[in-house]
C-alpha cells in the first residue's frame, strides 16, 4: 500500500478523523489567537474538559450497548450538588450517597433490559428525577467543594497542562479496560450482536447492568470534578451535559447502534467540544452561537462519516 | 377473561382521563372545595399547549421504535421569538407573524428530515443536533427580546368563556380533526403501517419516505404553531420557554396510551394526559411539595408508567 | 434428548449445548462484527481471561485458520465488520472447532460452504474428514449434492421437516439422491389442472426483468395472464427478482420493465406481511384505501365490502372480518395477504412463496383462485419452493445463484429436470 493509498483508505479515514477534527480547531484557534499557544492559555481552555470527557464516557457506556441516556447532565448536576454538600459535610454519608447513585443507575439498566424499554423515555424521566432530588439537597447555587477535590483539579503541573493529563489519564484507563480486557470485548460484542453473546452463554441483563453502573460511576466522577473547578455547586449546572456527552462520542468516532465505541476518541471529541467555545470566543462570535456552533460540528463530522461509507460501498 | 383484558389493554388511554380525575378529586379535597373550577380553567390552558406538540410527537413516535423528534422545543422558541420580533406587538402584522412562524416549522422539518435521510442519521441524534442549531438562532436572534405580542394575538390565547380557555376549545377541534387524520385517511393508516413493520409497509404499496418525511414536518410546524401561540400566551417569547416541553411532549404520548413500540398511536389519550400533568403539579403544589418533590413525581410516574406498558409490547 | 446417553435436565439452550460439546455454524453469522478476530473467539471461551488472553485467543484462532484454510490471509487484529462475507465464514467455521476448556464432540455445519469459493470449500471438506477421524462427529447440511457424497458417511434426506430417506453414503449416488428427494409424501400430490396448451406470445409482455447476478443477459419474461414460475432451490435470488420487479413497477429501467400495477403477496408473513395490531379487514384493505377515500377519508363502508367479498371468495375462516389478524390460523392469515393482493388493482402479483406452512386444503383453493385470475387476464410471478405448484404454471424458469438456469415449458416441466437444473454444479 503506498502512503496515498492508506491515507485515503476509508477505514484509516474513519479512525483519523477525531483527531483531525481537534487538530484542525487547535491550529485554527492558534492562528486567530496566537498567545492561546502557552501553558496557561491551553490550561484555561481546556479546563473544564475533564467533567465533560468524564460525562462522555459515561454516556459511551450507555451508546455502546445500543442505548442512550438522556439523563447523564441531570445525573451530573446531581452528583456536584451532593458533593458540595453532603460529601463535604460528611465524607461517610456523601460516599454513601453516590454509592446509591450507582447503584441507582444501574437498577435503571436492569429494568431497561427486564422490561425491554426503550432507554430514551426512561432516562428522560429519570432526569427529572435525579433533577428534583438535586434541588431538594440544594435548593439555591451554593455549598462548598471539598478541599480535596479542589486541590486535585486545581494541580500544577511543569510543562503540560493538568486538564490534557487528566483527559489522558481518563482515556487511557477506559481504553485499556473496555477495548483491552477479556469482558471488555465481550460487553462491546453485547452491542454488535447480542444475540451471539447469549448464545455463547453471557447474560445480557448483567452487561446492562455492569454497564450502566460504569455509566454511574463516571458520572459522579464528572459532577465531583465539575465542583473542583466551580468550587461551588447548582442542580443545573450541567444540564447541557446530557447534550455534550452524545456528541462527544459521536465526534470521536463512536456509533449510535453496533457497539462502535472508541474512548480515546470519546475523549478528544469532548475536548473538541471544549475547544469550540473558546474559538468562538477568539473569533469575537457571540456566545449564543456556541452550542449552535457545536451542533454544526456535529453534523459536519456525520457528513463526512456518511460520506466515507458511501466509499465503503 | 383475555377478551376482556384485551378490551381494556386496548383502551389503556382511558387510565390518563382516571388518573386526571383522581388528582382534581384529592386538590379539592384538600382545599375543601375551594379553587375546583380555577384550578381545571388553568389546567385547560397551559394543558392546550401540550396538546398540540404532543399530537406531532405522536405521529413520529406511532412511525415506530427509535423515532422522536428532540427538536421540538428549540423550534417553540425559534418559532416564538421570530414571529413576535417580526410583528413587533403590531396587530397588522399579524399574519406576517403566522406566516414566519409556520415558515420556522416547514423549515426545522424539512432540515431534520433532510439529515435523517440523506445523511442517514439516526432520527434521535438528528433532532438533538439540529436542536442545537435551532436553538442558538433563537438566542442570537431573540437576544434581549422582551417584545409584546399583538394584543389580538395575546387577547385570543388568554380569553375565557364562562372559564373555559377560548384557545383550549379550538386546540380540542384541532385535535378532533387529527384524530380524525390519524384513524380515517389514507395518511393515518400508513403511519401505524409503517410503525408496525416498515418493510411490510412498503410491500403492501405505502410509500414509507413520504409518511416519514409528512411526519417530521408535521411534528415541527405544530411546534412552531405552539411556539407562536404560547408567546403569545405568556406575554412575549423567552428563549427557555420550550424546554419543559421536550419531557411534556413525550410523557403525554406514553400516558395517553400511544404504543412507544409504533403502530399505535391515540389522539384522546393526549388530552387526559396534558391535563393529568397539569393537575398533579397543581396538587403537588397544593400539598406544600416543593420543587424537588415536584420533579421527581413528574419523572417517576413517567417512568412508572412505561414499565407498566412496555410489558404488553407485542412481540415481533 | 439425550446427549452422551445422558438426558437432558435443564432449559435446553445454545449454551448447554455448547457445555457439552456441541457447536453449530448458523448460517446466519454469530460473529460480533464490531469485535476483532481474536476477540470474537473470546467470546465462545470465557476461560481465556487474564494477562495475555488475546495473545492466546489470537494465537488458538489463527493456529485453526492455519490448519483448516492454509494461506487464508486473516489477522487476529481484523476487525470482523471489515472481512468479507467469504473470510467471516471461515472466521466462524475456525471458531467452531477450537478447543479450549471443555472437549468438542460435534460440529453442526448449516450450509458452511454458501459463501465459500472453490479453494477454500474444498480446503473445509478435507478438515472436516480429518477432524472425524479425529473422533469429532460433524452434521453437514448442505444441497450441493457432491459435497455430501463425497464428504459424508451417512446421508439423511429431508423434505418438508420430515426424514425421507436415512442410509449410508456409499448406497447413494447422484440420481438416487436426487430421486430421494423428488419422490416424496405421494398422498399430497395434487391432481395437475387441465392443460391449458397456449401459445406463447399471443398476449404482450407485461414483465421483463434481467436478474441482478444475471451474467448472459437472460430475462424472466412475462405475459398478460401467464402464471411464470420461478424454482430453484430456497434463496437462490428469486426472492431478490420479485423484489426487482416489484421496484421497478411502472416504470423501467436498465434491467426490468414492468406494465402495470403491481402486488406482492409475502411468503414470510411475520416479516414482510401481516399488520400485526390490525384487524383481518384492515389488513386486506391496506393496498387499495387509496381508491376507496371518499371526502379526504378512508370510506368504511367500502373497505368492509372489500373485506366481506373476499371473505366469501377466499374462505377466510373467521366469525368476524373485525377481529385482529392474529386470531386466524397461518393458513387463513396467507389468504388474508392473498385477498390483499387479489382484491386490489393490481394486474401483476407476485407470490413469495406464499405456501409455506398451509395446509392442502388452502392450497387447493388458492390454486383454483390463481387459475381464475389468470384467466381474466392477471399475471402471476410464482416463487415456490414446493415442485407441485409449478404444475400450475405456464412457463417455469429455475434459478441458481442469483441466475436464471433454466427455462421450461408447462410441457417440458418434469421434477427431475428442475432438480437436476438445481443442483448442476460447475465442474
Amino acid at each position: 500500500m503506498t502512503i496515498m493509498e492508506r491515507i485515503t483508505n476509508p477505514r484509516f479515514l474513519r479512525s483519523a478523523l477525531p483527531l483531525a477534527s481537534f487538530a484542525v480547531l487547535l491550529s485554527l484557534i492558534f492562528y486567530v489567537q496566537p498567545r492561546a499557544m502557552s501553558y496557561f492559555g491551553l490550561n484555561l481552555m481546556l479546563q473544564y474538559a475533564v467533567p465533560i470527557a468524564l460525562a462522555t464516557i459515561a454516556q459511551m457506556f450507555i451508546l455502546t450497548v445500543n442505548d442512550l441516556d438522556l439523563s447523564i447532565g441531570a445525573f451530573v448536576g446531581l452528583t456536584a450538588s451532593i458533593g458540595a454538600t453532603l460529601l463535604a459535610d460528611n465524607p461517610v454519608v456523601g460516599v454513601c450517597a453516590l454509592a446509591a447513585c450507582v447503584a441507582a443507575y444501574g437498577a435503571i439498566g436492569a429494568l431497561i433490559h427486564w422490561r425491554n424499554l426503550p432507554s430514551i423515555v426512561v432516562t428522560l424521566g429519570m432526569s427529572f428525577v435525579w433533577l428534583g432530588i438535586a434541588v431538594i439537597i440544594l435548593p439555591t447555587p451554593g455549598g462548598t467543594s471539598p478541599a480535596w477535590i479542589k486541590a486535585i483539579m486545581g494541580l500544577k503541573v511543569p510543562y503540560i497542562p493538568f486538564p490534557i493529563i487528566a483527559a489522558a489519564v481518563i482515556a487511557i484507563v477506559v481504553q485499556v479496560l473496555l477495548m483491552h480486557t477479556s469482558y471488555g470485548a465481550t460487553l462491546r460484542g453485547a452491542g454488535g450482536n447480542p444475540r451471539a453473546i447469549e448464545r455463547a452463554g453471557w447474560s445480557l441483563l448483567k452487561i446492562k447492568i455492569v454497564m450502566y453502573s460504569a455509566a454511574g460511576f463516571f458520572g459522579v466522577l464528572s459532577g465531583l470534578s465539575l465542583i473542583g473547578l466551580t468550587s461551588a455547586a447548582d442542580a443545573h449546572i450541567a444540564d447541557r451535559y446530557t447534550l455534550y456527552s452524545i456528541a462527544g462520542v459521536i465526534l470521536g468516532g463512536g456509533e449510535f447502534v453496533g457497539g462502535r465505541v472508541s474512548p480515546v476518541g470519546a475523549v478528544i471529541g469532548a475536548l473538541t467540544l471544549t475547544l469550540t467555545g473558546s474559538f468562538l470566543i477568539f473569533l469575537k462570535i457571540s456566545p449564543d452561537w456556541q452550542i449552535g456552533a457545536q451542533g454544526a460540528i456535529l453534523i459536519v463530522v456525520l457528513a463526512l462519516r456518511a460520506l466515507i461509507k458511501r466509499r465503503e460501498g | 377473561m383475555t377478551a376482556l383484558a384485551r378490551t381494556l389493554g386496548r383502551q389503556r388511554w382511558i387510565w390518563a382521563y382516571l388518573g386526571m380525575v383522581a388528582v382534581w378529586l384529592a386538590t379539592v379535597t384538600f382545599t375543601g372545595g375551594k379553587g375546583g373550577g380555577e384550578i381545571i380553567t388553568a389546567a385547560l390552558s397551559f394543558a392546550a399547549f401540550t396538546v398540540i406538540v404532543g399530537i406531532g410527537q405522536m405521529f413520529v413516535i406511532t412511525t415506530g421504535p427509535g423515532n422522536v423528534d428532540l427538536s421540538i422545543p428549540a423550534t417553540i422558541s425559534l418559532s416564538g421569538a421570530v414571529a413576535m420580533k417580526l410583528m413587533g406587538g403590531d396587530n397588522a402584522m399579524l399574519l406576517v407573524g403566522i406566516a414566519a412562524s409556520l415558515g420556522c416549522g416547514f423549515a426545522v422539518g424539512l432540515f431534520n428530515y433532510m439529515l435523517i435521510r440523506i445523511l442517514r442519521i439516526p432520527p434521535i441524534i438528528a433532532t438533538l443536533s439540529s436542536s442545537f442549531l435551532i436553538l442558538s438562532t433563537a438566542i442570537s436572534y431573540g437576544r434581549g427580546l422582551k417584545i409584546k405580542p399583538p394584543s389580538m394575538l395575546a387577547d385570543f390565547t388568554t380569553t375565557q368563556v364562562f372559564g373555559f380557555p377560548v384557545l383550549a376549545f379550538f386546540v380540542i377541534l384541532f385535535a378532533a380533526i387529527m384524530a380524525l387524520i390519524l384513524n380515517r385517511t389514507v395518511y393515518g393508516r400508513a403511519v401505524s403501517a409503517v410503525g408496525q413493520n416498515p418493510r411490510a409497509a412498503w410491500l403492501a404499496g405505502v410509500d414509507v419516505e413520504r409518511i416519514r418525511f409528512r411526519t417530521y414536518l408535521q411534528s415541527a410546524v405544530l411546534a412552531a404553531v405552539c411556539g407562536f401561540l404560547l408567546a403569545g400566551f405568556s406575554g412575549g417569547a423567552s428563549l427557555n420557554m420550550g424546554e419543559e416541553y421536550l419531557l411534556a411532549s413525550i410523557a403525554v404520548v406514553v400516558i395517553g396510551g400511544t404504543s412507544v413500540a409504533g403502530g399505535q398511536g391515540n389522539v384522546a389519550g393526549i388530552i387526559g394526559a396534558a391535563i393529568f400533568m397539569f393537575l398533579l403539579v397543581t396538587m403537588l403544589n397544593t400539598f406544600g411539595a416543593s420543587a424537588g418533590v415536584r420533579l421527581i413525581m413528574t419523572g417517576l410516574i413517567i417512568v412508572a408508567v412505561i414499565t407498566i406498558a412496555g410489558g404488553d409490547k407485542p412481540q415481533r | 434428548m439425550e446427549i452422551h446417553g445422558a438426558a437432558i435436565n435443564e432449559k435446553y439452550s445454545v449454551a448447554v449445548a455448547n457445555s457439552r460439546g456441541i457447536r453449530c455454524v448458523f448460517q446466519e453469522l454469530s460473529l460480533c462484527p464490531n469485535l476483532t478476530v481474536a476477540e470474537n473467539a473470546q467470546i465462545i471461551h470465557p476461560s481465556l481471561k487474564g494477562f495475555g488472553w488475546r495473545k492466546r485467543a489470537d494465537a488458538l484462532i489463527k493456529a485453526k485458520l492455519d490448519e483448516i484454510f492454509p494461506g487464508h490471509g486473516i489477522d487476529g487484529d481484523d476487525l470482523v465488520g471489515d472481512l468479507s462475507i467469504g473470510k467471516r465464514q471461515m472466521v466462524e467455521i475456525a471458531r467452531a472447532f477450537t478447543v479450549t476448556a471443555q472437549s468438542l464432540h460435534l460440529v453442526i455445519l448449516d450450509e458452511p460452504t454458501s459463501s465459500l469459493d472453490v479453494v477454500t470449500a474444498g480446503q473445509l471438506l478435507a478438515y472436516i474428514r480429518k477432524s472425524v477421524e479425529g473422533g469429532t462427529s460433524c452434521i453437514l447440511i448442505s444441497h450441493v449434492l457432491g459435497e455430501i457424497l463425497d464428504y459424508a458417511d451417512r446421508i439423511v434426506v429431508m423434505k418438508d421437516g420430515r426424514v425421507v430417506a436415512e442410509r449410508a453414503a456409499s448406497e447413494f449416488d447422484r440420481d438416487s439422491l436426487v430421486a430421494a428427494m423428488g419422490n416424496v409424501v405421494k398422498e399430497a400430490r395434487i391432481e395437475a389442472h387441465e392443460q391449458r396448451e397456449r401459445e406463447r406470445g399471443t398476449t404482450p409482455v407485461v414483465v421483463s426483468a434481467v436478474p441482478e447476478k444475471q451474467t448472459d443477459g437472460r430475462a424472466l419474461v412475462a405475459h398478460k395472464g401467464e402464471i411464470i414460475g420461478l424454482a430453484g432451490l430456497a434463496s437462490h435470488g428469486q426472492t431478490h427478482t420479485l423484489l426487482q420487479v416489484y421496484q421497478a413497477a411502472g416504470k423501467s429501467d436498465k434491467r426490468s420493465r414492468v406494465e402495470g400495477p403491481v402486488a406482492l403477496v409475502a411468503g414470510d408473513r411475520q416479516t414482510d406481511g401481516v399488520f400485526h395490531l390490525w384487524s383481518i379487514a384492515r389488513n386486506v384493505g391496506i393496498r387499495s384505501i387509496r381508491s376507496m377515500v371518499k371526502f379526504g377519508l378512508i370510506d368504511q363502508e367500502a373497505e368492509q365490502r372489500l373485506a366481506d367479498e373476499w371473505r366469501e371468495r377466499i374462505k377466510i375462516k373467521t366469525p368476524d372480518m373485525d377481529n385482529n389478524i392474529l386470531s386466524l390460523s397461518g393458513g387463513n392469515q396467507q389468504k388474508a395477504l392473498f385477498a390483499r393482493a387479489l382484491g386490489s388493482d393490481a394486474e401483476i402479483v407476485l407470490m413469495d412463496d406464499p405456501m409455506r406452512g398451509v395446509d392442502i386444503g388452502t392450497k387447493l383453493e388458492v390454486y383454483d383462485l390463481i387459475r381464475a385470475e389468470s384467466e381474466r387476464g392477471r399475471t402471476f410471478l410464482w416463487y415456490t419452493t414446493e415442485m407441485d405448484e409449478l404444475n400450475n404454471c405456464d412457463h417455469t424458469y429455475v434459478f441458481r445463484s442469483g441466475q436464471i438456469v433454466a427455462e421450461l415449458s408447462r410441457n417440458e416441466l418434469t421434477e427431475e429436470k428442475v432438480l437436476q437444473s438445481s443442483f448442476e454444479e460447475t465442474a
